[in-house]
């Protein structure tokens, strides 16, 4: 079965903020947008859920026409079959956590997906939570609770609206792979709103950027991380790639665990919870990749990769510059100054050494 | 003992408007709680001036709207063939207009506060506007609602200056528990006027402390 295409095009104005997209998405898998706060990523998700107008534009999903502005078209947000779920969780407080779960299932019974309230709430632990008062339930518990009710409402299309952003990291954590078993069990085609690079890595299969009401850059989420520093608006501290690879194996005495990406080895921090063989996400921040001409001996970074100069680009800044470096199983990017390519007379096709100072793992 | 025939009588006057002004003021306090439209101040300050005129200017144009010789009062007087003016009728009409902001100002409040975001979470869950207002909007406001009806109740039941100027002091017609406290002290029958005085005091007291005492975590103000 081929996946539903969701088709945007959307003109809206906010204010002085405008927001202006043109997309087609494949309904499948998990579809990031990814911005600055400001960017419009929240309008957007609105808009497609029914509680934004819009200026022009038409918002369809398979052969479900949901707005079409300029014929009159307009399904009312609580006839579109998407699940939304707010920052703020929203749960009412005058229902406890199974009265809020029934206001869901009542209202979407016979909807054509079909998910049975018993075995959501196996799948997320809320068998103890289900006669609580809402005000008694922490940051995270509301927002599992939160998604469940999302799921109940049997959508189509799940769009997230910053899930994660009201809770601590701890919290976070503790919501990750409950997100993930969403994924993993119904496999809802999902939009993800999100500031956050860390969560975007993690959870993502393709990436939609939007950068002042524009989508500057859209594609599969490691594409889009390779070349995330020209999609940014500004020069983004947290630029660089994402590259996946499998746990080779776990040092106890030095307290570090190898890496394998493709024949490339890297030495991160020790993560004994990940098993031998286990498939993980890291990112390498163009700020924290140096380079060498030559290969440093006496040094304390730990992961000094052989690879070729592909090519130098300007970066934001002024006077600075992104080094594309191929090693033997990826790609990075480097932040250089203009003065330091001068002087190592750095050139495209050049042996050079890239001196990783963090990786950072996007799995949890 | 007085003749307590007033009392009751002053019960049914507030208990019939706290349920009309339930039935008028709800849809009006949803709609200054949503509303981005610019007449919205105008709504909301003429929603408002019963608190700030003296009752004797409401019970004069009152008046006035309800004589016979009025078109309203004349219209009333044709289609049910009773006047307005010194008639329980009229007197529970004025009511509504007085106490109109002390139901509409709390419930506007909790609808504000607990209006938008809640719709959207609700249309989210395959609520329709309907479905969603009486049950996620209505519930989530109940306190409003305990305070507003309260409040509209125990000011119905103290008001004094708009009875007197459109109701007047017809025994069990218009003559409600304040005009009879009142007439009490003019004949100097302190003995009757003490015994409603203080059961006045003393049923408002209890009310608003119950109230107060209810609503102590919530943020529902009056005027």
């Amino acid at each position: 079965m081929s996946a539903d295409l969701l088709r945007l095009t959307i003109e809206l104005a906010l204010g002085d903020f405008s927001l202006f997209v043109d997309e087609e998405i494949s309904a499948v898998g998990v579809t990031a947008v990814f911005g600055p706060s400001g960017s419009g990523k929240s309008t957007l998700l609105r808009a497609i859920a029914g509680f934004q107008a819009l200026k022009a534009g038409r918002i369809s999903l398979g052969r479900e026409t949901w707005h079409d502005q300029e014929r009159g078209v307009f399904v009312p947000a609580h006839t579109r079959p998407v699940g939304f779920l707010f920052q703020d969780a929203r749960l009412f407080s005058h229902l406890d956590v199974a009265g809020n779960l029934a206001f869901a299932e009542r209202r979407s019974r016979g909807a054509a997906v079909n998910f049975e309230t018993g075995e959501l709430i196996d799948i997320f632990d809320l068998a103890v939570l289900l006669n609580r008062r809402v005000d008694t339930l922490s940051g995270g518990e509301r927002q599992r609770v939160a998604l469940v009710r999302t799921l109940l409402t049997r959508p189509k299309l799940l769009l997230l609206d910053e899930p994660l952003s009201a809770l601590d990291r701890a919290r976070k954590a503790e919501i990750l792979p409950y997100l993930d078993r969403a994924q993993a069990h119904f496999s809802l085609p999902t939009l993800y709103v999100s500031h956050d690079i860390d969560e975007v890595a993690h959870i993502a299969d393709q990436v939609l950027v939007l950068v002042d009401g524009k989508v500057t850059m859209r594609g599969a989420a490691f594409d889009v991380f390779e070349h995330l520093d020209l999609a940014m608006s500004d020069s983004d501290p947290d630029a660089g790639v994402l590259v996946e690879g499998r746990i080779a194996d776990h040092d106890e005495r030095l307290q570090v665990t190898r890496v394998d990406i493709g024949g490339d080895a890297l030495t991160i921090p020790r993560a004994a919870h990940l098993q031998e063989g286990t498939l993980v996400r890291l990112r390498i921040r163009t700020r924290d990749v140096a380079l060498a001409t030559v290969r440093p001996h006496a040094i304390s970074i730990r992961n000094v990769l052989a690879g070729t100069l592909m090519e130098l680009h300007p970066a934001g800044g002024l006077g600075q510059v992104d080094a594309r470096v191929r090693l033997r199983g990826m790609e990075v990017s480097a932040r250089l100054t203009q003065a330091a390519v001068e002087e190592l007379a750095l050139t495209p096709g050049m042996e050079v050494f890239a001196l990783i100072k963090s990786v950072r793992l996007a799995v949890s | 003992m007085p003749d307590l025939s007033p009392v009751w009588l002053s019960v049914a006057l507030a208990a019939i408007t706290t349920i009309l002004l339930l039935i008028l003021g709800t849809p009006l306090a949803w709609w200054l709680s949503q509303t981005r439209s610019r007449i919205r101040p105008l709504v909301e300050a003429v929603t408002a001036l019963p608190l700030v005129l003296p009752p004797t200017v409401l019970g004069f144009y009152l008046l006035i709207l309800f004589s016979p010789a009025s078109s309203f009062g004349g219209f009333w007087l044709e289609v049910t063939g009773e006047t307005l003016t010194f008639s329980f009728t009229g007197l529970v009409l004025a009511s509504v207009i007085y106490s109109l902001p002390f139901m509409v100002q709390p419930l506007t409040s909790a609808f504000a506060a607990n209006g938008r975001s809640f719709m959207e979470a609700a249309a989210s869950l395959r609520a329709s506007p309907l479905d969603a207002f009486f049950r996620v909007a209505v519930p989530l406001s109940a306190r409003g609602f305990v305070t507003a009806m309260v409040l509209t109740f125990t000011h119905t039941l103290g008001e004094f200056g708009v009875v007197l100027m459109v109701g007047g002091n017809i025994p069990g017609q218009t003559r409600v528990v304040s005009i009879a406290i009142y007439e009490h002290v003019e004949t100097l029958q302190y003995a009757d006027a003490h015994v409603l005085s203080a059961g006045l005091l003393i049923f408002a007291f209890v009310v608003l402390a119950a109230v107060y005492t209810v609503n102590r975590r919530s943020s529902v103000h009056v005027g």
